[in-house]
């Protein structure tokens, strides 16, 4: 049976939305699937040699569970997204989530295909001695090529 | 159940405990067994499928002192 295959579109750079694309992609790489992520726009975030610099903002942003109920002209006081950040990162340390970094060196291990997105590299004026070796850089028709044969596609 | 090898992902969240129970079986020979002790919940389910979709037996899934013990054959 051939190697099932998955394409994914990375499109976030935010802390939340910067797991799924990984933590899909190992996962698939460990079943033995061939993985390719194509990243794009804020996703590109998630190249950068220094991961340090993703965070979350409880901003506009509902949903995310606080210790304390916050009220919105609080949360947009200086410092409360760093705190935000520090607070979601030790939680997850504490509940054994894999860091970013982690989570991909274990894709650049197990062979996932990372492509930049070329436009939005030039758009932004991002520098490719900022990003992680290995990376290949291409714009849709290259990810095209692979999306069109893969079991599993996703946009994130 | 006797094994070869033994891979402890206590306190991995997913999806540590299948990346890492793929990267333990990596050396192993076809045939031997890993036993993997796990506390995530969500890889009770998780192992069943990464046994089904790369062709290892899972050939037991329990639970002792509170945590999900596996035992897998290396196909």
């Amino acid at each position: 049976m051939p190697a099932k295959k998955m394409a994914i579109i990375a499109t976030k750079g935010a802390l939340d939305m910067a797991y799924p694309p990984l933590i899909l992609a190992s996962t698939a790489a460990a079943l033995g699937w061939e993985v390719q992520v194509f990243f794009t726009f804020y996703g590109l975030q998630l190249l950068r040699k220094d991961l340090s610099g993703i965070a979350i903002s409880p901003l506009a942003n509902p949903a995310m569970p606080m210790p304390v109920p916050m009220p919105v002209i609080v949360q947009m006081l200086p410092g409360m997204e760093w705190m935000a950040t520090t607070m979601m990162k030790a939680k997850m340390k504490k509940k054994g989530v894999a860091s970013l970094e982690e989570l991909r060196d274990v894709c650049i291990e197990s062979d996932v295909k990372f492509i930049a997105c070329q436009m939005t590299v030039d758009l932004f004026e991002f520098e490719k001695k900022d990003f992680i070796d290995g990376i290949e850089y291409g714009g849709a028709a290259t990810f095209m090529q692979f999306a069109g044969e893969t079991d599993v596609c996703l946009f994130i | 159940m006797n094994y070869d090898k033994e891979f402890d992902a206590s306190g991995l969240a997913c999806p540590m405990p299948i990346v890492k129970t793929k990267k333990s079986l990596a050396d192993m020979a076809s045939g031997q067994v890993l036993r993997v002790v796990a506390t995530d919940p969500g890889s009770v389910c998780d192992m069943q499928a990464f046994a089904e979709q790369t062709g290892n037996t899972l050939l037991s899934s329990g639970t002792e002192n509170n945590k999900y013990v596996f035992f897998l054959k290396k196909a």
